[in-house]
């Protein structure tokens, strides 16, 4: 069914549109196509330009890109302003790296620890969250990373406030050596397209339309039935130990941890950039870490003050481009995710 | 009465000074309409939202097929039977009309922590769905998203959404507020279809609505019941023409 | 662990909820009126520190500079109420945390421009360098207990403001319902300016008496943010009442729990598990402290809000 068309008493105005979760086909499903093709390719061209730094960076693009998409579930289709959504960045690090202290390097190990501890965070501190709302609950998710990060700090075998190197990166098997900067960047790519297709999935299950109903009116949701603590609890364990696995990642990707991974302006960052690229999309936020990411590289090539620009920048997004740079595209079809 | 489906008694609800609801009691037999009807400030709203469980009052009881619903949530009470259509629309306006009513009927399937199978595609949902808006008149407007329906077609989806948990009590905060004389005929129209097979208890002002749908009529002053009856009862009755002194509609 | 230094550990924690009192009672205010989440306030409290030290440093005088730091802060905030904040008050709070997010970003570059990225260094003035007897026979700095004093004196007149004079009739009830406020005929947009402004001020104070004990450094108005909402959720949104009970938990929590737990925790584990979990713990008390309040009462103890 196409978009209804304009008439009597149709509502055509912005909102009818304005919080329609994206789409598939159309004008968004070929941005998807061609970024990630191209995304495919940064390594191939890198190599041919000889500048080897662009799979370092873009790599961290999509490292970030998949944060960015963990905290999209809760926030752009759950509703749940999470401004502490970097604290599980710091615990999926922190595990990867703890593990390769003691020994244990092996990725089949980390990496599922990472996302196992991050989804049990998540809970706990869900547990406590998701019983306030509004105000409170931004601040409370705040405040939590935030306990996180000076209980970073305050853990001197760990590094504290310096952090710590990581030993080794995680090793797996076979062909897949985190040690070449290509195979690591196409892990990192396959995850997030990875994640990408499962998030989808998931967002149009059963699951994932009740915690789209919370979002769009609670009320309602409870009064027809549904109990959305416990889904909206599970969403949000979920966006975390997904959090985690990007920590992990992270972790390897700078070989080094610091508490710093958790600071709550993190969180902002993170944020930022699922506004800019474009809130419940899922698309939006690979696209709004990509932007954000090179813009900083750039900018900080002409000054290291390149976050007097930035600051206003993202008033501005917010003040006047609220859909971010996926809402200047035209809709597709309503209602999938 | 024989043992009725929907039991209050002594209900009561104080914000700060003001009685909102005193002492009320009342009781919806099975297939029966009970209209409860009365003055702006009456309590009607109050009413119905201790009923559903969101307010929770200081003292009495609600029992529905002799359950005690004290303590129970909102959504537990619409698992036992106890459905509600808002007085204000409260839809899911991002979502298609046939998604707003298949929400309902999912939630009524089982648990949802199901990631895999998607949900809008799924026959056993969307059948019954779709079969709900047909029966009320929106069957061609089940792609349209909510926000965009006309007004008097979202009321229609508020009585679509409740009716697709399969309520045994139905709770209508006045259904037809807002809408025009002919959407508010149809609406009525679509209720009676209703009447003897689904009990429901109906706050409204329209008379005309009162008086083609209830069985019997609470009349509410000032948070206190204070005459239950008949419609031809409930029309002689001195208290309550007192109480709508120069309203000529009960006359 | 004396007496003397149980004594010490308490006024340090009441000295901490005093600063922290300052910067949450602005702050709960205009959450309350205005319903508007405001993360740039520690930016105020960050440029009150910075103007305060510069001119403390260039005139010599604290006096003086507290005289102007405090005006210079409250004209700041003035300033990026009408510029950036009045459009905020429509949108929901997703909107208000960004953008006020991203002000926080504006400003820590823009004072690490004029400053510097390096912490500035001042020292308390000579006049307040020596201790005060307030319990006979325990000496306590003078500086901090000026702070404790001028604490007590600036909630006191709060007090006094918002349950004495017209202005504060206005103020709660514009905290207790904004709607009805409004609907009676109180200009709301007015009265939100003028909260704002004295949020501003004492933030602008809390900065210029922060100055010479903690380090002034960009993003120094982050951390204490963090610790002022964990107040204000303690506290409940709207209540000078919350905002003073709230900060005096906090600042004594904390306080108390920094100076005490490790050597509490070696009385019962070996010196270096109390080493490590002696202040891990001690930094997350205030916020299991938080969560516990907020299990039991989720709008917080004092909550001014009804409407």
């Amino acid at each position: 069914m196409r978009r209804p068309l304009a008439g009597a008493g149709q509502d055509t105005s912005p909102l009818a549109g304005r919080r329609a979760v994206g789409v598939q086909v159309g004008v968004r499903g070929l941005v998807l196509t061609v970024g990630l093709a191209g995304l495919a390719l940064v390594p191939p061209i890198a190599a041919w330009v000889g500048e080897p730094f662009y799979v370092d960076l873009f790599r961290r693009v999509l490292i970030f890109a998949l944060a960015a998409v963990s905290l999209d579930f809760i926030l752009g289709y759950g509703g749940m302003v999470s401004f502490g959504h970097a604290a599980y960045l710091g615990v999926g690090a922190y595990v990867v790296g703890i593990l390769a202290l003691h020994g244990v390097q092996s990725g089949f190990v980390q990496w599922p620890a990472a996302m196992l501890v991050s989804l049990l965070v998540a809970l706990a501190i869900g547990a406590v969250s998701l019983r306030t709302s509004g105000v409170y609950f931004i601040m409370i998710t705040l405040a939590f990373a935030q306990m996180l990060y000076y209980l970073g700090i305050s853990i001197e075998e760990y590094g504290g406030d310096d952090g710590m190197r990581l030993v080794a990166r995680s090793r797996f098997a076979g062909p897949i050596d985190l040690d070449d900067p290509s195979v690591f960047y196409y892990v990192v790519l396959g995850i997030l397209v990875l994640a990408l297709a499962l998030g989808r999935r998931l967002l149009n299950s059963r699951f994932g339309m009740v915690v789209r109903a919370a979002r769009s009116n609670e009320r309602r949701t409870e009064a027809i039935g549904f109990p959305t603590f416990r889904y909206k609890l599970t969403a949000f364990a979920l966006a975390g130990a997904l959090c985690g696995l990007a920590g992990a990642l992270l972790a390897n990707q700078t070989e080094y941890l610091t508490p710093g991974f958790t600071h709550w302006t993190r969180s902002g960052e993170i944020m930022f950039m699922v506004i800019l690229g474009g809130m419940g999309t899922l698309v939006g936020p690979v696209l709004g870490a990509l932007v954000l990411l090179l813009l900083e590289d750039v900018l900080s090539g002409y000054t290291e003050h390149w976050q007097i620009v930035l600051g206003p920048f993202l008033v501005l997004i917010v003040l006047f481009a609220k859909r971010g740079l996926l809402g200047l595209l035209p809709e597709g079809r309503r209602g999938d995710a | 009465m024989p043992d009725a489906l929907l039991e209050v008694r002594g209900l009561t609800k104080r914000f700060g000074g003001v009685v909102a609801t005193d002492h009320v009691s009342l009781e919806v037999a099975d297939g029966e309409t009970l209209a409860v009807i009365g003055p702006n400030g009456a309590g009607k709203t109050t009413l119905i939202g201790q009923l559903a469980g969101e307010i929770p009052p200081d003292a009495g009881t609600i029992r529905l097929a002799g359950r005690d619903l004290a303590r129970l949530g909102v959504h537990a009470r619409s698992h036992l039977g106890l459905a509600r259509s808002f007085q204000i629309t409260s839809v899911f306006r991002e979502f298609t009309a046939l998604d707003n009513v298949a929400l309902a009927v999912q939630a009524h399937g089982g648990h949802s922590f199901r990631f895999w199978r998607p949900a809008r595609v799924d026959p056993a949902l969307r059948g019954p769905a779709a079969a709900i808006l047909e029966s009320i008149g929106l069957a061609d407007r089940g792609d349209v998203p909510a926000g965009s329906l006309a007004h008097g077609e979202q009321r229609q989806l508020e009585i679509a959404m409740a009716l697709a948990t399969r309520p045994r009590v139905l709770l209508l905060d006045e259904p037809v507020a807002g809408m025009g004389l002919e959407e508010s005929h149809r609406m009525v129209g679509f209720l009676r279809t209703l009447k003897g097979r689904q009990s429901m208890l109906l706050v409204e002002h329209d008379m005309d609505a009162v008086f083609a749908l209830a069985d019997r009529i609470a009349v509410m002053v000032y948070g206190r019941v204070i005459a239950t009856g008949s419609p031809a009862e409930v029309r002689l009755n001195a208290e309550v023409r007192r109480a709508y002194l120069g309203e000529d509609r009960l006359a | 662990m004396t007496a003397y230094l149980v004594l010490e550990q308490c006024l340090n924690g009441l000295q901490l909820g005093v600063m922290l009192f300052l910067m949450a009672a602005g702050l709960t205010l205009v959450f309350g009126i205005m319903n508007l989440v405001n993360l740039a306030h520690g930016s105020l409290y960050m440029v009150g520190a910075y103007l305060a030290t510069s001119l403390f440093q260039w005139t010599g005088s604290f006096l003086l500079a507290a005289l102007l730091a405090v005006p210079a802060t409250l004209l700041v905030g003035m300033a990026v109420e009408i510029v950036a904040l009045r459009t905020l008050y429509e949108r929901d709070h997703l909107d208000q945390v960004l953008a006020t997010f991203g002000l926080i970003l504006f400003f820590n570059e823009l004072v690490a421009i004029v400053w510097g990225r390096s912490a500035l260094y001042t020292s308390v003035p000579v006049a307040l360098a020596g201790h005060v007897e307030i319990v006979p026979g325990a000496p306590y700095p003078a500086y901090r207990a000026l702070i404790i004093a001028i604490g007590l004196v600036v909630a006191l007149l709060l007090y006094l403001l918002v349950s004495r004079t017209r202005v504060g009739m206005l103020i709660r009830a514009g905290a207790s319902n904004r709607t009805m406020a409004s609907a009676l005929g109180v200009n709301i947009r007015l009265l939100c300016t003028l909260v704002f402004g004295l949020g501003a001020a004492l933030a602008g104070l809390a900065g210029l008496l922060a100055g010479p004990l903690y380090t002034v450094q960009p993003g120094m108005g982050d951390q204490i943010l963090i610790q002022v909402f964990v107040v204000i959720v303690i506290g409940g949104i709207g209540s000078i009442r919350g905002a003073l009970v709230g900060a005096v938990v906090v600042g004594t929590v904390d306080t108390l729990g920094r100076a005490f737990l490790r050597p509490m925790l070696s009385t019962v584990l070996s010196p270096s598990a109390a080493d490590s979990a002696g202040p891990a713990l001690a930094s997350m008390l205030i916020y299991v402290l938080m969560a516990t309040v907020l299990f039991f009462r989720p709008q917080g103890l004092f909550p001014a809000r009804t409407g």
